[in-house]
């Protein structure tokens, strides 16, 4: 039989087979398995079948808990069930895998391993998560590459159904699920031959069936429980057998032979390692080099690692062995060892000491770390841990690819050693996520594989930005297998696709002598040249480089292409690299054109043909001089006035040198100092606002909705002016109050993402020319070092005196110094701006729970985080705990801040006679309601510690300890819709019940926005997702009409686009209230397929639309015999097709589905309808409980 | 009885009720009831290939936009297998219209590009359109663009479709032409089968508070008609291309005008919106009973009948005129 050749990523890989061997897939979204739940989705969308020829349930679950919970069920009642999860994930299905597992169900479950959120979350891969899950009963096989990803997906499936034992079929989160390979696609004849029939009607008949009814799930007494729980033995005895039975079946239909354990190495090794997972490939390919030398070294790849079998392991064992090292790509702190390695030390201390030891002597063994969170692995690091067991006192419990300087675990290891295949191409690209370079990568790694007999691997690194981020591709082509599962640092092709890189990175430095080097660059060949930093023409000359430069932009932008220089770039890689004769390159780019872009419609198709076309006549070659002369060099990735900590750590993240970080450099519990956002400067804005202090009317609502907290406002003395930059501007201030002072509006350069947002906010127009507003896009380079520089004096402006200010108003709001800014969030992301209002309304008093989510990536990611402190050295203190428990997070928060306070307060009490009974008492009836009273109480206890300090009683030191729990905190709740509305539902009801004072702020995207766009209970109907390609069938979910029903907690639904003063009222109104408040925020997203600049316009049509009602519904009103809901926004007035139909997420359902677009369109625009008829009853229901009687006329 | 059929572009009509485009020609149904009303053909609303594209460029916007950026999203969008993008819609509304009516049906098309209106046009005409209407709905705004510029366009894209279909192919033109006449035999020369005359150009309009652009649409009324009128007759007799009258036609009487000075049919769209569907039934009887009370046989007879060439004044449409009613003008105030 012949199988296809195809290049995907590891994800899709197994989900190619686990789709097709499965009849119910209960899915949620989780780096970095999301893609197998989406691929599934997407397939049973199409109603692609499964081997029987029936399409597979795909059904989105509320959190891996519940998926969990589902599949279980769907297993008893006798379907074949499958799910994909990862970390976090994994963590929250244990309970059901327990029960699985003790039923002996056969199930797999597919696993992107990923590290677990211990002193910080970490998205990327390790095997934390599948340890975790190693005593759950479930058999644990891995998989080491792309291929295996899909191999091993059916083995582990004809596996369980043979063993009924289930398994948790896992791969390396991101290194191999994320890698993009040339695999041999497995055909639905090998699946059919791999899954007997009889085994699949035996799982059936075992299933739950009121037909022939039996109970399952018993309770069980000390009677009973430990026999019954020994019972299953002789099925995890059996189970290795049955692997390697159907790993040899495998090899007799396909070819590729697998063993439990795969020894690579000469037959009389010395050294051995053994480890699990895409580490195994790179140490085979060290163990075949240093073979060639003639070192007696070996690897031994762990499949089956539970039931771990001792005897097939110690079989894979060279008799001549003298030492191994386990390899765990895990940390267990506390323990006597990692778990493979106690496995390990297990079966060879058994075997010893078994009556024939299969070894001539005892094997010294030895364990190591390697890998936490897809660190490096590299043949450098490998030959380092074989060089380690050659020493006579090798280091135990060591660690690979870190220096630790602390405990000094770490190997020393030689960064020159290499073992790259000369034959291969090794190319790496730098280019922005908004160019399309990886895209254009991908497409590269297809032709290639697809049209070349070349192997092929492409791996792509991501920063931590969601604006602006930079990313990094690695590929390899060649004619041999590439077990490289390691960054390319060797390179023979660099290409770098922005210009702007060259003073940030040293681009060139994995480049090998006579290596090429492509450049986007705006100075042609003649002129480029002078215009490189020293670093980069130093490669250049000393290592001999061919240099190619091209000005990607203007041929993109000439074609009709914009911003995307993917298709001008990936041409120019054809052209130079010489992978593929020049013509038949050409022709392939196209091909693959039309296979990516021919669904988005012809034009896109002739565009891109046309860059293609474009490309070659302006491709040049630069005739590099000989000698360097470049009189400049890469910028100081921060200030020099940073602070030590920003300069010495933070500085090596930016510039991308994090992992020479030494262990001492880095902090021990992960607390990390606020506010460093401010120190990264990433100039990503080509054009930035400019201030028009003329046409000002001092609004601030261009302040208000900047989603990176750039445009501030400041009123002063004029006499400050004095010390002013000359191009610093100002204009009398429109205040009453400040009539005499200054105002300027500032905008931060460096920091600006260039969304636009504000310039369309703005509403004041130029009387002679329209389009010039009070603010106005323009480039950013030439004005870029005066407007740092009047940025720099604008923060030495002393702040406003909050007293002065009336913050029911935009216009005062804007004066606030925001405590969160310059955050890595999507240019014109609609969330930050209501995050940047808690923090200048209550900054100096909040404590912040944040639910895992775009708000936690973009408000606690290295290497800079947005949350800020201001001049008092006051500011949020914020945190992320998980992403299911936010609110139970945030309420324990609350409930230490009452407990301290009430605390302090009683000793305040006892201690009244040494404070002083008046103090004491002012302390105590204190009105902290306001800003002035917070105040007036931080003075009081200022005084009240200076009382204290010097006292040596245990009361007055724990008094001195609590003081500042005296003045009032305020505890904010913060996270998205997803969490909100599913997984940390349950808790948020919970903690709304609870009569605490909390502020709970859904910022509402009604979509997964961080995992990349899936369906929440919050996606509206009609709007597609992944998980609802079809369109959301349902209406979102009214949650703010569901808690409005305890009558005891503060609702607001707000959209600042539509109502900013509503906005701002209704923060105000949820920190005064004296419980629980729940404010829902209208938040545009990226997601939704529309351009972030006109946000607010969209904001404001969804209220008009009435898709997002304005409320405000106050239970204090109740007391005053008020209706405690009031009603912000008026009767819908816009058709909801004028609201929705601005959006890609709801238009791409009207291209690819007509029909079913209109229905569910009509089905929406009546739940609008209907809702807010619904609304209108309630609000005019008086308190009293009888309705409002019309007046009536005439 | 009188006989109210008449022909255009080749093909014979029970009547001179057209409907010409507007959304309610989206409707299948509408379609349905636009023939049970009594209209003898209806031209369905342009495939704007401009709009195809702007439609392609959006998605592929979008469906880009924020992509392999993050690591945790790499993508917002599931990947749909078909954006029916492109004129498959449009080209199977023809053929269900095709399915539901008797009555012909017209194509109409807007291209950008000299590709598009021949590759268009040929899948309008395999589609089963008994006649293809080329909307050159174009407004030259660049300064450096001359009148015979944009004319010859005209005429080398009525000629390239006319090469590349074998259905009739009429031409929709604005009012904007320096020698209106001159142009009108030149596209008739090129092969047009017939003009419709005129396309009508929506203006925006002016938000003085908010200082914005307004999109506008207002619908047609007769007074519009007069303009089309005085062309019609101006040009019956001069030009083998058959002449259709868009814009103004509301009532009976106004297809009555435009039957005596020339026109083969007379195209409703306004009228339909305002009044409905049925607006056409309430025409065809008035127009029957009009011709019936004043003796008339056929729409054939009075047909062309208050042409430039067939009135005994025919300085009435020409600038002798002008002067005359202004002076008239002067007189009455």
């Amino acid at each position: 039989m012949t199988r296809r050749k195809v290049t995907i990523d590891g994800n899709e890989a197994a989900a190619l087979v686990a789709y097709q061997v499965n009849e119910v897939i209960a899915i949620y979204p989780i780096t970095p398995s999301s893609a197998m739940g989406e691929w599934a989705d997407q397939w049973a969308a199409e109603r692609r079948p499964n081997i029987w020829g029936t399409v597979p349930t795909v059904v989105e679950m509320q959190s891996e808990g519940g998926a969990a919970g589902a599949l279980h069920g769907a297993l008893q009642a006798g379907s074949l069930a499958t799910t994909f999860t990862a970390s976090q994930g994994l963590l929250l299905m244990i309970p059901n895998m327990y029960k699985i597992a003790g039923e002996l169900t056969s199930a797999v479950f597919h696993v992107a391993a990923r590290s677990l959120a211990a002193q910080a979350l970490s998205i990327f891969g390790d095997h934390s998560d599948v340890m975790a899950a190693r005593a759950t009963g479930y058999a644990l096989l891995a998989s080491n590459s792309v291929q295996e990803a899909m191999d091993f997906a059916l083995i582990a499936q004809a596996a369980t159904l043979e063993s009924r034992v289930p398994f948790l079929h896992f791969f390396d989160g991101f290194r191999t699920s994320h890698e993009v390979a040339k695999v041999e696609r497995l055909a639905p004849d090998d699946l059919r031959a791999m899954i007997d029939e009889d085994l699949v009607r035996a799982h059936r008949a075992r299933a739950l069936s009121p037909d022939r009814p039996f109970i399952r799930g018993t309770a069980q007494n000390p009677d009973l429980y430990f026999q019954a729980r020994e019972a299953s033995n002789p099925y995890y005895l059996a189970c290795p057998t049955i692997v390697q039975n159907a790993m040899d079946t495998f090899a007799r239909l396909v070819g590729r032979q697998y063993h439990l354990f795969d020894y690579v190495g000469p037959p009389d090794a010395e050294r051995v390692i053994v480890l699990m997972g895409s580490g195994a490939e790179a140490t085979q390919e060290t163990v075949e080099h240093l073979m060639t030398r003639g070192e007696k070294v070996g690897v031994v790849k762990v499949r089956l690692y539970r039931p771990f079998p001792v005897e097939h392991f110690i079989a894979a064992l060279p008799a001549t062995i003298k030492g191994i090292a386990v390899l765990d790509r895990t940390k267990e702190p506390g323990s006597a060892g990692e778990p493979l390695y106690l496995d390990v030390v297990t079966a060879v201390s058994e075997a010893m000491a078994s009556g024939s030891p299969p070894f001539r002597s005892f094997p010294r063994i030895i364990g190591g770390r390697y890998g936490l969170s897809s660190k490096e692995f590299t043949p450098a690091m490998i030959k380092a841990i074989f060089d380690e067991m050659a020493k006579k006192r090798p280091k135990n419990h060591f660690t690979a690819g870190i220096h630790d300087d602390v405990t000094h675990t770490s190997l020393d290891y030689d960064p020159a050693f290499s073992t790259e295949d000369p034959d291969t191409v090794r190319a790496i690209f730098y280019g922005l996520g908004a160019d399309g370079t990886v895209g254009a990568n991908k497409n590269s790694i297809k032709i290639i594989g697809e049209e070349t007999g070349n192997y092929a691997q492409g791996y792509f690194v991501y920063d931590s930005k969601k604006s602006g981020s930079t990313t990094i591709s690695h590929l390899r082509f060649g004619p041999r297998p590439i077990h490289s599962t390691y960054l390319v640092n060797r390179a023979t092709f660099v290409a770098c696709h922005q210009f702007s890189f060259l003073e940030r990175f040293n681009v060139l430095q994995a480049a090998e002598p006579g290596a090429t080097f492509l450049l986007n660059s705006p100075y042609g060949s003649d002129e480029v040249w002078d215009h490189l930093p020293r670093t980069v023409q130093e490669q250049i000359v000393g290592k001999k480089l061919r240099f190619f430069v091209i000005d990607g932009y203007r041929v993109a932008r000439e074609t009709g292409m914009g911003a995307r220089i993917n298709t001008v770039m990936q041409t120019c890689f054809f052209a130079i690299s010489g992978v593929l004769p020049r013509d038949e390159a050409i022709a392939a780019i196209k091909h693959a054109i039309e296979k990516t872009y021919g669904k988005r419609g012809e034009a896109v198709v002739q565009k891109n043909f046309a860059a293609v076309d474009s490309t070659l006549a302006n491709l040049y070659e630069v005739q590099a001089p000989s000698q360097v002369t470049s009189t400049f060099d890469l910028r100081p990735p921060v200030p020099a006035e940073s602070p030590e900590f920003v300069q010495k750590v933070i500085a090596k993240m930016i510039t991308g040198e994090g992992d020479l970080l030494p262990v001492s450099a880095l902090p021990v519990d992960g607390t990390y100092p606020s506010g460093t956002a401010q120190w990264e400067k990433r100039n990503i804005a080509l054009e930035i606002p400019v201030w028009d202090e003329d046409l000002c009317i001092q609004c601030g609502k261009c302040v208000l909705v900047c989603p990176h907290s750039v445009i501030r406002a400041n009123v002063y003395s004029p006499a400050l002016l004095a010390e002013a930059p000359a191009t610093f501007k100002s204009a009398p201030a429109r205040w009453r109050e400040f009539k005499d002072l200054r105002y300027t509006l500032q905008v931060a350069p460096e920091d600006c993402t260039g969304c636009a947002l504000c310039v369309e906010v703005c509403p004041a127009k130029s009387k002679s020319e329209v389009r010039h507003k009070a603010i106005n896009m323009m480039p950013q380079p030439p004005i870029r070092d005066q407007e740092a520089e009047n940025w720099k004096f604008f923060l030495e402006l002393p702040e406003v005196d909050r007293q002065a200010l009336s913050l029911n108003q935009v216009k005062d709001v804007q004066l606030l110094p925001p405590l969160f800014e310059f955050s890595g969030a999507c240019a014109g992301c609609g969330e930050t701006p209501y995050i940047t209002l808690v923090s200048q309304l209550f900054g100096d008093r909040a404590i912040v729970a944040n639910a895992t989510g775009c708000s936690s990536i973009y408000g606690g990611s290295m290497p800079t985080t947005p949350w800020a402190i201001n001049h008092d050295g006051r500011g949020p203190a914020w945190s992320n705990s998980l992403f299911e428990d936010n609110a139970e997070f945030g309420l324990g928060m609350r409930l230490a801040l009452d407990k301290q306070m009430q605390y302090a307060r009683e000793l305040v009490s006892r201690l009244s006679g040494i404070i002083g009974d008046e103090l004491a008492g002012a302390i105590f009836l204190a009105d902290q309601s306001t800003d002035s009273g917070v105040r007036a109480q931080r003075e009081r206890v200022k005084l009240l510690k200076e009382r204290l300090r010097g006292l040596k009683t245990p009361e007055a030191r724990d008094l001195l300890s609590l003081a500042d729990a005296l003045v009032r905190k305020s505890v904010w709740i913060i996270g998205g819709d997803g969490w909100a509305y599913d997984i940390g539902f349950g808790g948020l009801d919970h903690v709304l019940a609870s009569g605490r004072n909390v502020n709970i702020l859904v910022l509402d995207t009604e979509v997964y926005s961080n995992t990349g766009g899936q369906m929440s209970k919050a996606t509206p109907r009609g709007a597609v997702a992944k998980f609802a390609a079809s369109g959301k069938p349902t209406p979102k979910k009214d949650l703010a009409l569901m808690v409005m029903t305890y009558g005891t907690v503060y609702v607001a639904r707000v959209a600042m686009g539509g109502n900013d003063s509503q906005t701002i009222k209704a923060f105000r109104e949820a920190e005064a209230y004296k419980g629980p408040s729940l404010i829902i925020a209208y938040s545009h997203c990226i997601a939704h397929g529309y351009d972030m600049r006109y946000g607010m316009d969209q904001q404001k049509a969804a209220v008009l639309s009435g898709h997002w009602p304005l409320l405000r519904y106050n239970p204090d009103l109740v007391k005053e015999g008020k209706q405690p809901l009031q009603l912000d926004s008026k009767a819908p007035s816009l058709p909801l097709k004028k609201y929705a139909y601005n959006e890609m997420r709801y238009t791409m359902l009207a291209h690819s589905d007509p029909t079913g677009a209109k229905e569910l369109l009509e089905l929406a625009q009546g739940d609008v309808l209907a809702r807010w008829r619904f609304y209108e009853h309630l609000a005019a229901m008086p308190v009293g409980g009888t309705e409002k009687k019309e007046e009536p006329h005439g | 009885m009188v006989d109210l059929s008449t022909t255009y572009l080749g093909l014979t009509l029970k009547n001179p009720l057209v409907v010409s485009p507007s959304p309610l020609c989206e409707k299948i149904d509408n379609i349905r009831r636009m023939e049970d009303a009594g209209a003898s053909a209806v031209v369905l609303p342009s495939l704007f290939e401009e709009q195809i594209s702007l439609e392609s460029h959006h998605l592929d916007r979008y469906l880009s936009h924020g992509t392999e950026s993050f690591a945790e999203s790499l993508t917002y969008f599931p990947d749909m297998v078909d954006y029916n993008l492109g004129p498959d819609g449009y080209l199977e509304h023809i053929r269900r219209a095709k399915f539901v009516v008797d009555i012909p049906i017209i194509g109409s098309l807007n291209g950008s590009s000299t590709g598009g209106w021949i590759s268009y046009a040929k899948k309008i005409e395999e589609a089963g359109a008994d006649a293809l209407e080329l909307n050159t709905y174009y407004i030259p705004t660049d300064p450096e663009l001359t009148g015979a510029q944009v004319e010859q366009m005209y005429l080398d894209l009525v000629r390239d479709v006319k090469a590349s279909v074998s259905i009739p192919v009429a031409v929709k033109l604005g009012h904007s032409f320096s020698a209106f006449a001159n142009l009108a035999r030149r596209l008739d020369q090129a092969g047009a089968n017939g003009l419709v005359l005129f396309n009508r150009f929506y203006q925006p309009d002016f938000d003085l508070e908010n200082l914005e652009v307004v999109h506008t649409l207002t619908l047609s009324s007769s007074y519009e008609l007069l303009l089309r009128l005085h062309w019609i007759a101006i040009l019956y007799g001069h030009i083998r291309a058959d002449l259709a009258v868009t814009g103004g036609v509301h009532t009976a009487l106004d297809v009555l005008k435009t039957m005596i000075v020339g026109a083969r049919v007379a195209m409703m769209t306004s009228a339909l919106l305002q009044h409905g569907i049925g607006h056409l039934s309430t025409v065809r009887s008035e127009l029957l009973g009009w011709m019936e009370q004043h003796e008339y046989e056929s729409i054939r007879q009075m047909q062309g009948s208050m042409s430039h060439r067939s009135v005994p004044d025919p300085a009435a449409f020409e600038r002798g005129n002008y002067m005359k009613v202004l002076s008239s003008y002067v007189l009455k105030t």
